[in-house]
């Protein structure tokens, strides 16, 4: 049973819902299977300088082939958008696509966005004629005015970075998806499957996750519960949620019993 | 062939010289297809990599694609 619509951005559909980095992983045999397992399309890479004394060192590029997965470039670990515009030039020259995976970060403790450099950027760069996915924080009036700029899709947090805590507000995600036309792709925070269903149950479209995989025990197998956690979490939405209340009600009917 | 002093992805390096992008990369081992330029702060298309010649003094980056989420 498929009653989903296609999952697209920029004007372009994939063919999963979630999508994954490729950093920190033991080894590039295990990132290439972990990535394999979740099914996902959409893979980021970082864009960092070649390390000239190992010059044969290999690029990711080596190991994910772009016939397979689409590349999708960020700007992680730039602080202002002038650095991150930089790296988005970069990222496209080195790449095969206009996507760019938007980051200006403001704070090193946190790795919470910069939200007035990140809308400097994504102005600039949708100038340019990027398609941008700005990564931001749970805040609606970022999130709308971030559309208002052009960007393609709006990637709010789960929770910081490399946390693992889950979805902290859910409140603010799904008023953010409620309010934007462009898709909204939870990027950040989530742990462990059941994190990335409850994000999926909000109603977003999208989720993107790298430390839960590459920092779980197993990463292989957590990639192939985040595949599914993801699909039972959209569908769930799909299927609409009975509503809640706060006293029971019997599955079994009252009538008939023995006296 | 000469030599020309540039700094190379940060670092003085001496390399052979003058030539150009497109000899640095093959001069260091890499993959035109599989990095990127910057050149005195432009980005330099791959097209353009065999026609754009290194001066001494210049300032140049080579970046590539690492794992990164």
């Amino acid at each position: 049973m498929d009653i989903d619509t296609p999952f697209e951005i920029g004007g372009r559909q994939f063919r999963s819902r979630l999508m994954v980095g490729t950093g920190k992983y033991a080894g590039n045999q295990q990132m290439v299977d972990a990535i394999t397992a979740s099914g996902a399309e959409i893979v980021t890479v970082a864009v960092r300088r070649v390390d000239l004394d190992r010059s044969r060192e290999e690029s990711v590029l080596h190991h994910l082939s772009a016939d397979h997965f689409f590349l999708l470039a960020n700007t992680a670990g730039c602080y202002t958008a002038d650095e991150a515009v930089r790296y988005a030039r970069l990222g496209r020259e080195a790449g095969f696509n206009e996507f760019v995976k938007l980051e200006v970060i403001g704070d090193k403790e946190t790795l919470l966005p910069d939200v007035a450099g990140l809308l400097e950027a994504t102005r600039i760069l949708v100038a340019e004629g990027f398609t941008v996915l700005a990564y931001t924080n749970d805040d609606l009036i970022t999130a709308l005015r971030l559309e208002e700029a052009g960007a393609a899709a709006v990637m709010p947090l789960a929770s910081p970075i490399g946390s693992g805590l889950g979805m902290l507000n859910p409140y603010s995600i799904r008023t953010i998806k409620s309010r934007l036309s462009v898709p909204v792709v939870v990027d950040a925070g989530v742990g462990t499957a059941s994190d990335a269903c409850i994000v999926m149950e909000q109603g977003v479209d999208g989720i993107l996750m790298n430390t839960a995989l590459a920092a779980a025990e197993e990463p292989v197998a957590m990639a192939h519960a985040m595949k599914l956690a993801t699909e039972a979490g959209r569908a769930a939405y799909l299927a609409g949620r009975m509503p809640r209340r706060e006293v029971a009600v019997p599955s079994s009917p009252e009538l008939g019993m023995l006296a | 062939m000469t030599e020309v002093v540039v700094t190379l992805n940060g670092e003085e390096a001496t390399i052979p010289g003058p030539a150009s992008l497109a000899a640095l990369l093959e001069h260091l081992g890499l993959d035109p297809r599989a990095v990127a330029i910057e050149h005195n702060r432009e980005i330099v298309r791959r097209a353009q990599l065999a026609s754009t010649p290194v001066a001494a003094g210049d300032t140049i980056e080579v970046v590539h694609f690492v794992g990164g989420g």
